[in-house]
C-alpha cells in the first residue's frame, strides 16, 4: 500500500521530461567535441570546433557579435535591475495607491505582449522618430524588456522583508537614507543580485527583438549563430553553442545559490 | 508606593483614524515615570497602535503626545527618545547580536569605543555577553528576544516601548521572561510601556494596567483595582472569570448600592455608577461558597474537576447560569447533580457595573 | 497585535509618499519603449504600404482588407473571404494547442513528481526543470534540429536498434514543430502545476481514498479540479507564447508549417516587405493574446469569489 502522494507512471514520465529537455544539449554538447568535419559521422574526441571558435575564419565575426552581447547584456541588465529596484521599491513600500495596480501590469507587459508583437511595434516606432537601427536601439529594447525578468525576484525579497526591520532603524535614530542603506538594502542585496543575473541571461538569450532592431552589419551571438544556422548546422556552432551553454548555466546556478543564501537569514 | 508622581508620557485626546476606520477615539492617559504601565486588551482595540503613536511609526490623526513635558507627536521616530522591543524583535538579521546593540548608539553619532563598550555592558545585562559575535539567525528564541530588549535599551531611552514582546516566547521561558522584565524595569528606572492581550502577563508585572477596547480606554488601575473593582461589564469580564447577574437596583449613591438578587434578597454592594434599574452585578466564581442559608438559591447542572478546584455550574430559579468555584478540600463533599443549593456571596464579593 | 486598517505594517505615510515617485522611471522606460510602439504599431496598420519597405501617412483599410477579403487575381470578382491568412492562424492556433497539451500530459506529472518529494530534494528537481529554460532558445532549437535530422543521432540510433530501416521524416513536419513548441515551454507548464500541487492538502486525497475513491477517481474528482487553477495558469503561459513563436517553426517546420511568427516576420525582410499589413497581423495576434488573457483574468476573478 503507497500513499495517496504515489501514483504509478509519473516516475517515468518526470524522466522522460529531463531526458526531453536535456537530450538535444547532451548531444550538440557530445557532438562539439568531433574530431570529424561531418557533423554526422563520429571521428574522435577533439577540442579543434573549439580551436575554430577562437582562431577559425569567422572567429573575428562570432568574436565582434560576442562583444556586443555581452556590453548590452551588462549595460541592458544593470540598467533594466536599477529601474526594477526603484519600482520594487514603490510597489512595495508605498502602500496602497491610485495606478498601482495600472503599474504592476505595465511592469509586467513585457511578459505579456508576444515577443513578435515587441519586435514589431520597437522596430516601427525607431523607424518613426527616426532612429537608425543598431547597437542603441538593441539596448534600448533590451532595457525594456529585462525590466519584469529583473523585477520579479526583487519584489519577492522585498515582500519577505517585514517593515518592521526599517522601523526599528527609525526608533534607533536613523534617519530614511540610513534605514534604507545600512539595512533595507543589505537585506534585499541577494534579490537584487539575481534580478540582475536573470536580466543578463534574458538579454544574451534574445534572438527575435533583436533581429528586428538590430539593423545591417550588426550582430548579436544569437543573431550571428542564427545566420549561421541558416546555411546549415556546422560544428563550430555547436561549439560555440556549448560555451554559451556552460555560461547560462554558471549563472543560473549562481543565481539559485545567492537566493538560496539569502533566504536562510529571515 | 514611594515613587515620585511626575509624568513621563501624557496623552491627550489621541485620535487615530485609517480611512473609515477610527482605531483611538480620544485617549488620554498619564503615565508616571519610572512605571511599568501596560496597556492590555483584546486585539483591535488599539493598543498597538497607541504604542505606535508614541514610537512616531504612525502619524496621530489629532491630539497631543507630551514626552516630560514636550509634545513630540508630531516628530520623526528618530527624533523621539523612546525605544521599541518589537513582537517579532526585528533584529537586523545580516549584522552581529553586538552591531544591533550598538545600532541605536552609531546612528546617535557615540564613538566606536563609547558604544562598543555600553553595548557590552548591556548585553552582560541580559546575560548574553559570549554571543555578542553571532547572528540573531544562530540564537534561539529567548536569546533574540533579550538582544530585542538589549538594544532597545542600549541608547538609555527615557521611555521603553514593549509590543507583545513576550507572545512568541513558550510557556516556561514567557514566565521566567516576566520575573526579568520587571526586574530589568526595576534596575534600569526606566518607565516602560507594555502592549498584551494577555492579562496574566499584565496583572503580574504592571504597577498600573489601561484596559482597552474598541479604541477607547476602559479603566485604569492597579492589578488590584481592575480586578476586585472592575467598572463596566467589558472589563469584568475580559480579566479573570466573572458571572454577571443582571438585577434590580433599587438605590444607588455612586459607591454604594442596593439590589435586589433574582430570588428576592436584598444586598448592599460597592457601585461604579449611580443609576437605578435593572444592571449587571459582577460576582467572582471563587468568592460565593454554598451555604446553608445563603442569598442565592439555585441547581446544580455540572460539576467540573480541575484540580486544585471544583467549578459548580448551576442555575438559578430565573434561569440565570452562575459559576462557583470550590477549593477542592478533602472534607467538602460535591454537590450531585440536580441537587438545590444555598449560595453565599461573600462581603464585598458582587460590585454593580456601569452598564 | 494588528491594529485594524491597511497594513500598517508598511510604513508610515511620509515614507510612502517618498518611494512613490521611484515608479517614474518604469513608467517613462516602459512607457516609452513598450505602450508608445505599440500605439504607433496599431496607427500603422492603418497606413498605406509603399515599395521601398515603410508607409506613407495615408489612412488605409487595406492592410485589413489584405487580410481577411479577396477579391481574385485581378480585383474586380465580387469580395470573397480570404482563407490563406486566416488559415495560417487557424493552424497556429492548433499547433499551438497541440503543443500546450503535449507538455500539460507530461508537465502535470512531473510537476506532481517533483511536488510529492521530500522538502530536502524538491529544489534540486526544480532546479534541474528550470535550468533549460535559461539555456538560449536559439540553441535549444538549434539542438532539437540537430537531433532530429534525417541522419540525426535519434535517427541512426533508431536504425542501428534495428526499429526503424529508414530514418524516419521529423523535420520539417508539424510534429516537429509540436515538439519544438513543447521543448521550448515545457518548464513554464512544470512550475505553475508544482506551485499549486505544493499548496494542496494531501488529506484530500485520504478522505477520498477513505470514501472508497481509487487512487484515479482520486485523482479526477479531487486532485484536478483542486489544483485546476495552476493548470490553466501553466496552459496560458505555453500557449500564448506558442502563438507567436518563431524560432521553432522557422528552424523545425518546412514551407508547410508556416506559422504567425514568420508571416509577420516576411514583412518585415526586405523590399518585399509590406509593413502595415505586418502591423495589422501583429495585432490581430495581440488582440488574440489579449482575448485569452483576458478570460483567463475574468475565470480567476470568478474563481476567487
Amino acid at each position: 500500500m503507497k500513499g495517496v502522494r504515489h501514483y504509478p507512471g509519473f516516475l517515468p514520465l518526470t524522466i522522460l521530461c529531463l531526458i526531453v529537455l536535456y537530450a538535444p544539449l547532451a548531444v550538440v554538447a557530445v557532438y562539439s567535441f568531433n574530431a570529424s568535419t561531418s557533423i554526422t559521422q563520429w571521428g574522435g574526441f577533439s577540442l579543434r570546433w573549439y580551436a575554430d571558435v577562437f582562431t577559425g575564419a569567422e572567429a573575428e565575426r562570432f568574436g565582434q557579435a560576442a562583444w556586443n552581447s555581452l556590453t548590452i547584456a551588462l549595460i541592458a541588465a544593470t540598467t533594466a535591475t536599477a529601474i526594477a529596484t526603484a519600482a520594487a521599491l514603490a510597489m512595495i513600500r508605498g502602500g496602497p495607491f491610485r495606478g498601482r495596480q495600472a503599474s504592476f501590469a505595465l511592469i509586467n507587459l513585457p511578459l505579456m505582449v508576444p515577443e513578435i508583437v515587441i519586435a514589431v511595434a520597437t522596430l516601427i516606432f525607431f523607424s518613426t522618430i527616426g532612429l537608425t537601427t543598431g547597437y542603441l536601439t538593441i539596448l534600448l529594447a533590451h532595457i525594456t524588456f529585462c525590466i519584469p525578468f529583473a523585477y520579479l525576484p526583487i519584489a519577492a525579497r522585498l515582500e519577505g522583508i517585514e517593515g518592521t526591520y526599517e522601523q526599528a532603524a527609525r526608533d534607533l535614530y536613523a534617519t530614511r537614507a540610513q534605514a534604507f542603506r545600512l539595512i533595507l538594502l543589505p537585506l534585499m542585496m541577494p534579490g537584487v543580485i539575481s534580478g540582475w543575473l536573470l536580466a543578463f541571461i534574458i538579454s544574451l538569450d534574445d534572438f527575435i527583438i533583436t533581429n528586428f532592431v538590430k539593423g545591417a552589419g550588426m550582430e548579436t551571438l544569437p543573431t550571428a549563430i542564427f545566420g549561421s544556422v541558416k546555411q546549415g548546422i556546422k560544428p563550430n556552432i555547436m561549439a560555440i553553442s556549448t560555451l554559451m551553454l556552460l555560461v547560462s548555466v554558471l549563472f543560473v546556478t549562481a543565481a539559485y545559490l545567492i537566493n538560496r543564501k539569502g533566504q536562510k537569514t529571515p | 508606593m514611594n515613587r515620585q508622581m511626575s509624568t513621563a508620557v501624557d496623552i491627550r485626546d489621541a485620535v487615530k483614524t485609517y480611512g473609515q476606520v477610527t482605531a483611538l477615539q480620544g485617549v488620554s492617559l498619564n503615565i508616571a515615570d519610572n512605571e511599568f504601565f501596560t496597556l492590555l486588551g483584546p486585539s483591535g482595540c488599539g493598543k498597538t497602535t497607541l504604542l505606535r503613536l508614541i514610537a512616531g511609526f504612525e502619524e496621530i490623526t489629532a491630539g497631543q503626545i507630551l514626552l516630560f513635558g514636550q509634545d513630540i507627536a508630531r516628530l520623526e521616530p528618530n527624533h523621539r527618545p523612546v525605544n521599541t522591543v518589537f513582537q517579532n524583535y526585528a533584529l537586523f538579521p545580516h549584522m552581529s547580536v553586538l552591531d544591533n546593540v550598538a545600532f541605536g548608539l552609531k546612528m546617535k553619532g557615540v564613538d566606536l569605543p563609547s558604544r562598543q563598550k555600553r553595548a557590552g555592558q548591556v548585553l552582560e545585562m541580559v546575560h548574553l555577553s559570549q554571543f555578542a559575535d553571532r547572528l540573531p539567525a544562530q540564537l534561539s528564541g529567548g536569546q533574540q528576544q533579550r538582544v530585542a530588549l538589549a538594544r532597545a535599551l542600549a541608547p538609555e531611552p527615557k521611555v521603553l516601548l514593549l509590543d507583545e514582546p513576550l507572545s512568541a516566547l513558550d510557556l516556561k521561558l514567557r514566565q521566567a521572561m516576566r520575573v526579568e522584565l520587571k526586574q530589568l524595569q526595576e534596575d534600569t528606572g526606566i518607565t516602560f510601556i507594555f502592549v498584551t492581550h494577555d492579562q496574566e502577563e499584565a496583572l503580574t508585572m504592571s504597577d498600573r494596567i489601561a484596559v482597552m477596547s474598541n479604541g477607547t480606554v476602559q479603566q485604569i488601575g492597579t492589578a488590584r483595582d481592575i480586578y476586585e473593582a472592575p467598572v463596566n461589564r467589558f472589563v469584568a469580564d475580559f480579566i479573570g472569570e466573572t458571572n454577571l447577574l443582571q438585577v434590580d437596583v433599587e438605590a444607588n449613591s455612586e459607591d454604594i448600592a442596593i439590589v435586589i438578587l433574582p430570588g428576592g434578597h436584598r444586598i448592599t454592594c460597592p457601585s461604579a455608577s449611580s443609576k437605578t434599574g435593572k444592571h449587571h452585578l459582577s460576582i467572582r466564581p471563587e468568592r460565593v461558597t454554598i451555604a446553608d442559608t445563603g442569598n442565592l438559591s439555585a441547581t446544580v447542572d455540572r460539576v467540573v474537576y480541575l484540580g486544585t478546584d471544583l467549578q459548580v455550574i448551576a442555575h438559578l430559579d430565573d434561569s440565570q447560569t452562575v459559576t462557583i468555584r470550590l477549593q477542592n478540600a478533602a472534607r467538602t463533599a460535591p454537590p450531585a447533580l440536580g441537587q438545590r443549593i444555598s449560595l453565599q456571596l461573600e462581603e464585598g464579593a458582587a460590585r454593580l457595573l456601569a452598564d | 497585535m494588528a491594529a485594524p486598517g491597511p497594513q500598517p505594517q508598511t510604513g508610515d505615510a511620509a515614507y510612502r509618499g517618498i518611494v512613490r515617485p521611484l515608479l517614474l522611471p518604469t513608467w517613462a522606460v516602459i512607457g516609452i519603449l513598450m505602450v508608445l510602439p505599440v500605439a504607433l504599431m496599431a496607427v500603422y496598420s492603418f497606413l498605406t504600404k509603399e515599395f521601398r519597405g515603410g508607409v506613407e501617412w495615408d489612412f488605409t483599410l487595406a492592410a485589413y482588407d489584405q487580410f481577411f477579403v479577396t477579391r481574385g487575381l485581378f480585383g474586380d470578382e465580387p469580395p470573397q473571404i480570404e482563407w490563406t491568412y486566416i488559415s495560417i492562424f487557424w493552424r497556429s492556433i492548433w499547433q499551438a494547442a497541440l503543443a500546450t497539451l503535449l507538455c500539460l500530459l507530461i508537465g502535470f506529472p512531473t510537476a506532481w513528481f517533483i511536488a510529492t518529494r521530500p522538502a530536502k530534494t524538491r529544489g534540486i528537481w526544480l532546479f534541474l526543470i528550470t535550468i533549460p529554460y535559461w539555456v538560449n532558445l536559439l540553441i535549444r532549437t538549434v539542438s532539437l534540429r540537430f537531433l532530429l535530422r534525417d541522419q540525426g543521432p535519434l535517427n541512426e540510433g533508431l536504425i542501428d536498434l534495428g526499429l526503424i530501416s529508414e530514418p524516419l521524416q521529423i523535420i520539417n513536419t508539424n510534429l516537429a514543430v509540436q515538439l519544438g513548441l513543447f521543448y521550448s515551454y515545457l518548464p513554464f507548464m512544470v512550475l505553475p502545476i508544482y506551485a499549486a500541487v505544493e499548496r494542496y492538502n494531501f488529506a484530500l486525497s485520504e478522505a477520498a481514498a477513505d470514501l472508497y475513491a481509487s487512487r484515479w477517481a482520486t485523482l479526477r474528482e479531487i486532485v484536478l479540479p483542486v489544483v485546476k487553477p495552476g493548470i490553466i495558469a501553466g496552459c496560458i503561459l505555453v500557449f500564448v507564447p506558442s502563438l507567436g513563436a518563431f524560432l521553432a517553426p522557422d528552424l523545425l517546420g518546412g514551407a508547410k508549417t508556416f506559422m504567425i511568427g514568420s508571416l509577420i516576420d516576411e514583412q518585415f525582410k526586405g523590399s518585399q516587405g509590406n509593413w502595415p499589413f505586418g502591423a495589422a497581423v501583429a495585432m490581430i495576434l495581440m488582440s488574440l493574446v489579449l482575448i485569452v488573457l483576458l478570460l483567463y483574468a475574468r475565470a480567476q476573478t470568478r474563481g476567487a469569489r
